[in-house]
């Protein structure tokens, strides 16, 4: 599903003749018509988020993002994203070669497998490890006798993030691998390359730009995860919270000012995730 | 068969397939069967009787007629926000571009508390609408609202890159026949990109029944009226009843995984058209 995702605008197909395009009112009217709806759905958000977090003067705003709950959630969200983004780079990177160097059985329906969690509630996903590692669940009384605690701790919330972000680096990386075929590699494996010099001197360079967006978006969302995080959390202040939830927990304690101003770190995350893939595109349109 | 005892000349097939099935099944497909299994502790009458529980039915229902209005509103401007993009040309382009995936990175709870910000009472938009007595946060348009950001790109990208692929020459054809503008957008160029415009909807369908962190601060969680099927569970868990949460999610798997094979296999056609052209 986030297959569709990276997608190059191509400036050349701005320039058609006049009798195939519209007349220039019908053009600024939907262009106006497409900015007005951006504007008022995605721009208006991101810059009232900013406006709310600065509302109360810039002190409230740094007192929010200094105080130990805020600083040991953004702790806790890092932790969680060090350890989830690498685990799913890994798959990403095995997934993507096994599908599209190699043609076998049933290579279709590991795709759909791969994009299962798009498909999957965020609550759902949380909802699982508790099934499974909660007190009540299947492994749960066998974790207890031996200390082991999953739910409402960093692992939980590890499992949980690597649910919901295993398609990105995946999804970035098959057709950006399909197109490129197999021919560079086998040409180095005949000249009697070995596996991993050939992923390393061929593979790499070629997929580099679009595993670093990969990476970075999966590291945004595993971040930003909220729905299957606060299932697994257990919301313990200072514990277990992660930003998002330190958001969430602001909010309902009517804390606006010092919520939207944590808000607004996971909007700059977004958005310099967003000048990346900029930077990747223009990279790799110069080639 | 033909083909499958080709010799590999790449190495490593077995281990990142291995690799593959290894991590999607301990990770994903075993836990996801974990909701299916503890579903069987309930016999068929008490699954039955918590899964047509008024409450429940009610949130099935406002997660579907939700995330089904929002897909269609996307599909509309999803599809004028694709053509702007792909057709024209105007200062800003790139910016706007970028501003598509927005949505995409950025966290759900922080788009819910902007949004709801925005379109509450005393908010910027809320407050002009709130004299004309539309009420848009707390209620299903603020949740059909925060799932048209939610399901944005997915339209919009799954549209721009078939609309860029398309063949001046049919738009001429069209042209030289003597049809108007109009005629030639609705008889030639939407039919071409009606596959890719239907996985763009369900793309956004699929994404908005399941979505959580941005519906559950703007629709003020009224039970029968702004209930959503995810915020449910979420509320059964925090009960302790497990078993009821697993009902309701099991037969929500059981509707996303409908829904994803749909549209697997709608993209899969459409794959298959762009390789015989």
């Amino acid at each position: 599903m986030a297959g569709a995702i990276s997608v190059h605008t191509d400036s050349e197909a701005s320039k058609r003749p006049r009798h195939i395009t519209e007349s220039p009112v019908v053009k600024w009217l939907l262009i106006g018509l497409a900015l007005a709806f951006l504007g008022l759905v995605v721009a208006l958000p991101l810059v009232s988020v900013f406006v709310e977090a600065f509302r109360k003067g810039a002190e409230v705003y740094v007192k929010a993002l200094t105080e130990p709950d805020a600083l040991s959630a953004l702790k806790l969200t890092l932790l969680v994203a060090v350890i989830a983004v690498p685990l799913n780079t890994v798959f990403g990177l095995a997934a993507a070669w096994a599908v599209s160097k190699f043609s076998f059985k049933g290579k279709n329906f590991l795709i759909t497998l791969i994009d299962l969690p798009f498909a999957v509630s965020p609550v759902i996903a949380g909802l699982v490890y508790v099934l499974l590692f909660g007190a009540q669940g299947f492994f749960g009384p066998w974790l207890d006798e031996r200390g082991i605690q999953i739910v409402f701790a960093l692992p939980g919330i590890v499992l949980a993030t690597v649910f919901v972000t295993v398609p990105f680096i995946a999804r970035e990386l098959i057709p950006l691998m399909q197109a490129q075929g197999v021919q560079e590699e086998e040409a180095a494996a005949s000249l009697g390359a070995r596996g991993f010099a050939i992923f390393w001197r061929v593979t790499l360079p070629n997929i580099k730009w679009g595993l670093l967006y990969g990476i970075i978006l999966c590291n945004a969302r595993a971040m930003g995860e909220f729905g299957a995080v606060s299932v697994v959390s257990g919301h313990i202040r200072g514990q277990t919270n992660t930003l998002p939830l330190h958001v969430e927990i602001l909010y309902n304690e009517y804390q606006f000012s010092a919520s939207f101003a944590v808000a607004s770190l996971l909007v700059m995350l977004a958005v310099a995730t967003l000048m990346v893939k900029a930077i990747v595109q223009w990279k790799s349109s110069a080639h | 068969m033909k083909g499958s005892r080709k010799i590999r000349v790449l190495p490593g097939f077995g281990l990142s397939l291995g690799f593959s099935i290894f991590y999607i099944s301990l990770l994903v497909l075993i836990p996801l069967a974990a909701v299916f299994i503890k579903s069987f502790d309930l016999t068929w009458a008490q699954f039955w009787s918590t899964v047509s529980n008024p409450r429940v039915v009610a949130s099935y229902r406002i997660s579907f007629s939700t995330a089904f209005w929002a897909g269609a509103i996307n599909a509309v401007f999803g599809l004028l926000v694709a053509w702007v993009l792909v057709r024209y040309r105007f200062p800003g382009k790139g910016l706007i571009d970028s501003l598509v995936d927005i949505p995409f990175a950025l966290p759900t709870a922080v788009a819910g508390i902007a949004l709801t910000t925005i379109y509450a009472k005393n908010g910027w938009i809320g407050s002009l609408l709130d004299p004309l007595g539309i009420k848009v946060a707390y209620s299903q348009s603020g949740i059909i609202i925060a799932l048209v950001f939610i399901g944005l790109p997915f339209v919009v990208r799954t549209v721009q890159p078939v609309l860029q692929d398309l063949e001046k020459e049919r738009e001429e054809a069209a042209v030289m026949l003597g049809a108007y503008r109009l005629r030639t957008f609705i008889k030639v160029i939407l039919p071409e990109l009606l596959p890719a415009l239907l996985t763009g909807f369900a793309l956004s369908f699929a994404r908005g029944i399941g979505e959580y962190g941005s519906v559950v601060f703007i629709s003020g969680n009224m039970p029968l009226k702004t209930e959503i099927a995810p915020l449910l569970i979420m509320t059964k868990l925090e009960q302790f009843d497990y078993a009821g949460a697993t009902a309701i999610a099991a037969v929500m798997l059981t509707i996303s995984f409908i829904l994803l094979l749909l549209i697997n296999l709608l993209q899969w056609k459409m794959n298959r058209r762009t390789l015989s052209e």
